[in-house]
């Protein structure tokens, strides 16, 4: 037996004892009941347009500087009679769509073949990771020299922006599938060509999807700002030129139909995630 | 013989010079046999298995199959590594089928081949699960069945039931057991668990550390395989042997470093 040996004192006194009290509204990384969710995301939405609503009606505010959701609902309508906003918003839409579309097919093998291939990596990383902090509306000036003014520098704007980026997040993705799952693939006789195809592929498309959904946010900033220089119609046309003649009232509609439709997008991505990827869904 | 290890050597070249992870392994393996690698961490029972795998190259000396010197992978040997490698896109069914897949067999036939299998470890089911549904124990049954759908001439098991808990470990100590008499497969498996060893085998490589060197090989006699041979003397007495042995040589590891 050996000798016990005695604290000099006892650390009792010192110990604080914090009791934790019951809540629904802070409980920490936990679900809150769903009837309360769904109140607060409504209040989300709800709470600020009414805030809006109030400051305007009964503040005596210029509506020059800041129109009330009457005055921005009224100036919609009128927009949407002449057709001009559908037209900015195609405008925009098929920018968005063309850059991105092109940044995406071409990103996405170039992402996987750098994330599976450390030759590849070495060869593109250093050049792709220096381009991805020159910010893309920083070209501009060089796209006018190279392209002119017409679609083709806007194009190209969406495209510089969303390249570099989506390559080096789809490269992150394809790092994150273990070692262990390519090595078995080789024990069931798998090759590399069919190693990657079959199995890197499909264990990355989540990834992949969700670097889209990403970038895609970053595509539809660029499309205003290169609807800024030169252009006859667009979203962000129309909301630099509503800012020229003070149509606040019409900068709001601008503002808020490029939100919305990029809600809806980020939805769509979420909708495409769930019913291709059900795998992949975590559970909480 | 029909796995063989001759005179195999591994080094790896680190900046503080060479690190010699296995020294001079020889291992005759006949066919049928249930042989484990027991070995304390450092004693390269994972690298070891590595090599016989084809993941990886001896510095010097061969793995031998069945005659054929192994050059690489292939499901000539089937895996089943210790953290669970299913493809978590693909249903149990399409799981235990892709070897097939990858190999070119026909739909039909790797359908009929990875149903019996997946009856084989009782998992049918749950075919058309995917692997997220499934428990650790259940996981590994699947991994098992697919290394068993190529038809490998020895199955290779790099710690399998480490991630599980006593019950379903025994259980599925139960089920390697039964698997091995129905199938009458070569089983080459790795594990620190001492226990583990002595109740599955016939054969034991005990290895011994820093570098992974075979120290002994015993012949496992038990008079019966059930969960009750575990309460008998001579289960004690190969456990305490084995536990001695590597003791033993975990100290002179930890002397030399």
């Amino acid at each position: 037996m050996s000798q016990s040996v005695n604290p000099p004192r006892s650390i009792q006194p010192y110990i604080k004892t914090q009791p934790m009290q019951p809540t629904v509204f802070w409980r920490l990384a936990e679900d809150i009941p769903k009837p309360l969710y769904t109140a607060l995301m409504i209040a989300s939405i709800v709470v600020p347009v009414l805030l809006w609503w109030l400051v305007t009606t009964v503040g005596n505010i210029d509506p020059k500087f800041l129109p009330s959701p009457g005055q921005v609902l009224e100036a919609f309508g009128r927009l949407w009679g002449t057709r001009e906003l559908l037209k900015d918003t195609v405008a925009s839409l098929w920018r968005v769509g063309m850059g991105f579309l092109l940044a995406a097919a071409l990103s996405i093998p170039v992402g996987v073949l750098m994330g599976s291939f450390a030759s590849i990596r070495a060869l593109l990383e250093p050049l792709f990771a220096l381009i991805r902090y020159m910010p893309a509306p920083a070209f501009i000036p060089l796209l006018i020299l190279y392209l002119g003014i017409g679609e083709e520098p806007k194009i190209t704007l969406i495209f510089i922006g969303v390249f570099f980026f989506n390559s080096l997040m789809v490269m992150d993705t394809v790092k994150f599938v273990p070692k262990e799952l390519i090595e078995a693939t080789y024990m069931l006789g798998g090759n590399r060509l069919e190693t990657l195809t079959q199995v890197i592929l499909p264990h990355v498309l989540p990834g992949i999807i969700d670097a889209c959904r990403i970038n895609l946010a970053a595509a539809w900033q660029l499309v205003i700002v290169s609807e800024l220089i030169a252009a006859n119609e667009g979203l962000g046309r129309r909301i630099s030129v509503a800012g020229r003649f003070l149509r606040t009232d019409e900068i709001f509609v601008g503002l808020i139909v490029i939100g919305v439709i990029g809600l809806l997008f980020d939805l769509l991505f979420q909708y495409l995630l769930r019913v291709t990827c059900n795998w992949a869904n975590q559970k909480r | 013989m029909f796995l063989e290890v001759n005179s195999l050597n591994k080094q790896f070249e680190t900046a503080k010079g060479t690190l010699v992870v296995l020294k001079d392994i020889d291992m005759q393996i006949e066919q049928g046999e249930f042989i484990c690698a027991v070995g304390a961490s450092g004693s390269g029972k994972s690298t070891l298995l590595r090599q016989i795998a084809g993941l990886d190259r001896p510095t010097t000396g061969e793995v031998k199959v069945d005659g054929k010197t192994v050059h690489g992978p292939g499901p000539d040997r089937g895996m089943v590594f210790q953290h669970y490698t299913l493809y978590p896109w693909m249903s149990v069914q399409e799981n235990t089928e892709f070897g097939l897949k990858l190999q070119g067999v026909p739909k039909a036939v790797r359908r009929e081949q990875a149903s019996y299998f997946l009856n084989v470890v009782g998992l049918t089911q749950f075919a058309q699960s995917l692997p997220k549904a499934l428990s650790g124990g259940m996981k590994q049954r699947v991994a098992i069945a697919r290394a068993l759908a190529s038809e490998p001439k020895v199955l290779l098991m790099d710690e399998p039931f480490g991630a599980l808990d006593i019950h379903t470990k025994e259980s599925m100590h139960e089920f390697m057991l039964e698997l091995w008499q129905r199938t009458g497969i070569t089983i080459f498996m790795i594990t620190h668990d001492v226990e583990e060893a002595v109740f599955l085998s016939n054969r034991i490589f005990a290895l011994g550390a820093r570098p992974g060197t075979v120290r002994k090989v015993m012949q496992i006699n038990l008079p019966d395989r059930s969960q009750m041979v575990k309460r008998h003397s001579i289960f004690h007495d190969y456990r305490d042997e084995l536990m001695d042995l590597l003791r033993k040589h975990g100290q002179e590891a930890l002397a030399v470093v």
